[in-house]
């Protein structure tokens, strides 16, 4: 009896070890930000070209991060869950722009001059937001994508939960589903907000 | 011949970024303007992974993060950082995941040393399951009698085995 139970029981770790492999995504990558500061940055907001935004600005808030992009499928999944979460005015939500033009692989806009790609980066955004509603507290334009370099950005959407001292304390990776924002993101924001 | 190699390498890897027809292959210079920039992208773009495309080497991906990547790479060596530096740049962002070759650390040492105390595990249990065979599958003593019968077998050099005399 016992030289049957040793491999059943050696199979029945493979199986397990196997089952663990088979239900994580590969493409979910732990961030090496999360318990570190964010990174600093300095870019006009969406709104209005003259005002610049930077994260120092939410000292003392709790606030969301959202990577997106007009060009992004996903980040139409996840909107309106984002519009109607800032419509119960759960947490402000700055959303990062990212590659709006260069990104969108329809468009070959390599050779556009600067002035031009910003141009048609705010507007194809603000139509965007428009048309989708827009629950952000003020977007920021990262033409280019160095910013979302220096916040690990590999995919589109992706969103930061930053604490009241600037610390990343959360990454979700993909779209915010309803159940990531209620088992995991809120309870880690209410108990942000507590702390002084 | 071996700077050719090197610039024929450096267009390889930026032929895909240069939306450039074939015959305007002038227009690729400036990007790949020193061979020596281009040959140490190559070498340090070929240890990091790309995120996008997993089982593809930063070096080798046409992925758009790749690419902005590659740029940065090639930024940070034409400021002179050195590979260290610029690879602990893409770490401090991506993490570990970002090296093929992970580095050893405490997080790390499973993945490391795990297949060896594996091995040793499994070399430790055959020696203590051939020690035990052993020691069970000991012929058992030959008795008094048995030898004296093995000793006349022995003894009849016939070599044939015996029949029965009156078999047909």
């Amino acid at each position: 009896m016992k030289r049957f139970l040793i491999p059943l029981g050696l199979f029945l770790v493979l199986v397990i070890f196997l089952a663990i492999g088979l239900n994580k995504d590969p493409h979910e990558v732990p961030s090496p930000l999360v318990g570190k500061p964010t990174p600093d940055f300095r870019l006009a907001t969406l709104a209005e070209p003259d005002r610049q935004f930077s994260p120092t600005d939410m000292r003392g808030q709790v606030w969301l991060l959202n990577v997106w992009a007009s060009w992004c499928v996903s980040c139409r999944a996840e909107h309106p869950l984002l519009v109607s979460f800032a419509r119960q005015g759960g947490l402000p939500i700055v959303g990062l722009n990212y590659k709006e033009v260069r990104g969108d692989g329809g468009l070959d806009a390599k050779k556009l001059p600067l002035e031009e790609e910003t141009a048609l980066a705010r507007q194809r955004a603000n139509t965007w937001l428009r048309q989708h509603g827009d629950p952000y507290t003020l977007s920021v334009i990262d033409l280019d994508g160095r910013v979302g370099i220096d916040y690990g950005v590999y995919g589109v959407p992706e969103t930061y939960l930053i604490d009241k001292k600037g610390i990343i304390r959360f990454k979700q990776i993909g779209p915010i589903t309803p159940e990531a924002l209620e088992k995991k993101i809120l309870p880690l924001a209410r108990q942000l907000a507590s702390e002084s | 011949m071996k700077r050719t190699l090197t610039q024929l390498a450096a267009a390889l890897l930026l032929g895909p970024l240069l939306p450039v027809a074939p015959g305007h292959a002038a227009e690729a210079t400036p990007m790949a303007a020193n061979p020596q920039v281009e040959a140490r992208l190559i070498a340090i773009s070929e240890e990091l992974r790309c995120l996008v495309c997993q089982n593809e080497s930063l070096a080798g991906s046409r992925a758009e993060l790749a690419e902005d990547l590659r740029r940065e790479v090639r930024l940070q060596i034409e400021e002179g950082k050195s590979d260290t530096a610029i690879k602990d740049y893409l770490v401090a962002r991506y993490g570990d995941f970002v090296l093929y070759r992970p580095p050893v650390k405490p997080t790390t040492w499973l993945l490391w040393y795990g297949p060896f105390v594996i091995l040793a595990g499994a070399v430790l249990g055959l020696i203590a399951y051939l020690r035990r065979r052993a020691r069970q599958s000991q012929p058992p003593a030959l008795s008094a009698t048995d030898r004296a019968a093995a000793e006349a077998l022995l003894a009849d050099d016939s070599g044939t085995p015996s029949r029965p005399k009156d078999a047909p």
